[in-house]
């Protein structure tokens, strides 16, 4: 019977965890839940973020065992910025990416980490990356990781267009995050979503997501 | 010898017979991984299922029909083993078949449900099986009944089961809504179940819907080429 129990099998503090980063016109949104539990019992953080910048435009969401994940983006942010003060211009997106990779790659035994890459950069623009437990690179549109993903692909799939305006691309996040959250035990929290651009990156915090969980399940109203 | 074995990259299995990289199929149990659905509308129910059952990773009958007659206006949607599922459709089947001759009136869909869960709750450590119990009565109109594995009934207006199930939660949460009519719920089946057996392997060929109102069942196929399609990245 155990194979139907979701076992994250993960060691110590794990981000049992919803990530996404989706392609839209000219930018990239990537985003992520707040929980971190450990093993499904315990949330020892409510409000965790599981975005973190790698570089200017340039940000990584963490899936897996946080340790191993905070260790590996400690290492690779300095390996890039080494690498772009050799370049002397910002780093590719896909430099990013495969930095992350080869270390998940060399040390797979050891590591139990995946990761989302997304960015902007002037020579292919807005970009995506997964790079998998075992350090598989590709490069996708959109993409979900985490626990909680498996409940959103579906949701995904129907919902996602190529092209996006901005808005509408941060409203299909924060709708495919709170759904996620509304069926898996160990995502939940806030919403940390970045909108990365040319121009710039922009955070934004969503807290209502109680409020779409009210949306989705009208029967709770009754 | 061991000079061109040592320049050989190392794998860590070998592929043989006796790991898990390569399946005995000759033992493996058949089941229905699969994607169930079943929507409430007013006045009946609409149920679907894909078409896949597996021996590991062989498709041992990719036609399958997962819908059941149990009674000429409650089915059920199986999941799970599909032995286990089979042989409880048929006790039922009998029993219920037997209490509506004894009652002389057409049997009600909670009667059905409550015997799926008594036989699945039962002998719950013998058996795998996740069941959905659909139908229509006049004492209550379309009814789902969810029977997951464990014994636990209960009620819901709209229910997906099976491996391929947790692939559309997302979907279902976001585009059900109460109140809808038999072709929305027609459609909303078809298109969660396309989904699901797009992303699920253990889900996949053809999709069987039922409607079943106080007129009768009415049962199509969808097939490959027309299933729901959604934008592709």
């Amino acid at each position: 019977m155990e194979k139907h129990y979701t076992d994250s099998k993960v060691k110590g503090v794990s981000t049992g965890t919803t990530i996404l980063a989706a392609i839209f016109d000219g930018g990239v949104v990537i985003g992520s839940d707040s929980r971190a539990s450990i093993g499904g019992e315990y949330v020892s953080s409510k409000t965790i973020n599981k975005v973190i910048q790698v570089h200017d435009r340039i940000f990584c969401c963490m899936a897996g065992s946080l340790a191993d994940a905070q260790a590996v983006i400690k290492s690779a942010k300095s390996h890039l910025s080494f690498h772009s003060v050799q370049m002397e211009s910002p780093p590719l997106v896909i430099a990013a990416a495969s930095v992350l990779k080869e270390l998940c790659y060399k040390n797979k035994d050891e590591l139990q980490a995946g990761f989302l890459t997304a960015g902007w950069d002037s020579k292919k623009g807005p970009q995506v990356y997964v790079v998998s437990l075992g350090g598989m690179l590709i490069s996708q549109q959109v993409t979900i990781g985490g626990s909680g993903s498996t409940y959103i692909y579906g949701y995904v799939d129907a919902k996602y267009k190529p092209n996006m305006t901005r808005e509408e691309c941060l409203q299909f996040a924060t709708n495919a995050l709170a759904l996620a959250m509304g069926r898996d035990n160990v995502s939940g929290g806030v919403a940390h979503l970045v909108v990365i651009t040319e121009k710039g990156v922009e955070l934004k915090l969503v807290c209502s997501l109680i409020e779409l969980l009210l949306i989705f399940h009208e029967e709770l109203n009754e | 010898m061991a000079a061109a074995a040592s320049m050989m990259p190392i794998f860590g299995h070998q592929i043989s017979s006796k790991n898990d990289l390569v399946l005995d199929w000759s033992r493996e149990e058949v089941s229905t991984g699969t994607t169930i659905m079943a929507v409430e509308y007013d006045g009946g129910v609409v149920i679907g299922a894909d078409s896949r059952t597996t021996t590991g990773a062989y498709i041992a009958n990719r036609v399958t029909d997962k819908l059941t007659r149990i009674h000429d206006r409650i089915y059920c949607c199986r999941s799970g083993s599909a032995a286990d599922t089979q042989a409880i459709a048929e006790v039922v089947s009998y029993q219920l078949g037997f209490h509506s001759v004894e009652l002389d009136e057409p049997p009600l869909v909670e009667t059905a449900a409550n015997l799926f869960r008594a036989s699945c709750y039962r002998y719950r450590e013998e058996l795998m099986a996740g069941i959905l119990v659909a139908g229509w009565d006049r004492r209550k109109g379309g009814q789902v009944y969810c029977v997951p594995i464990g014994g636990m009934l209960v009620r819901q207006p709209v229910a997906v089961g099976g491996s391929g199930s947790t692939y559309v939660y997302g979907f279902m949460d976001s585009n059900y809504k109460p109140g809808l009519n038999k072709d929305q719920c027609l459609e909303l089946t078809a298109s969660a179940l396309s989904l699901a057996m797009e992303r699920d392997g253990s889900s996949g060929g053809v999709i069987r819907l039922a409607s079943i109102s106080e007129d009768g069942v009415e049962r199509r196929v969808i097939l490959g080429d027309q299933l729901p399609r959604f934008s592709t990245h």
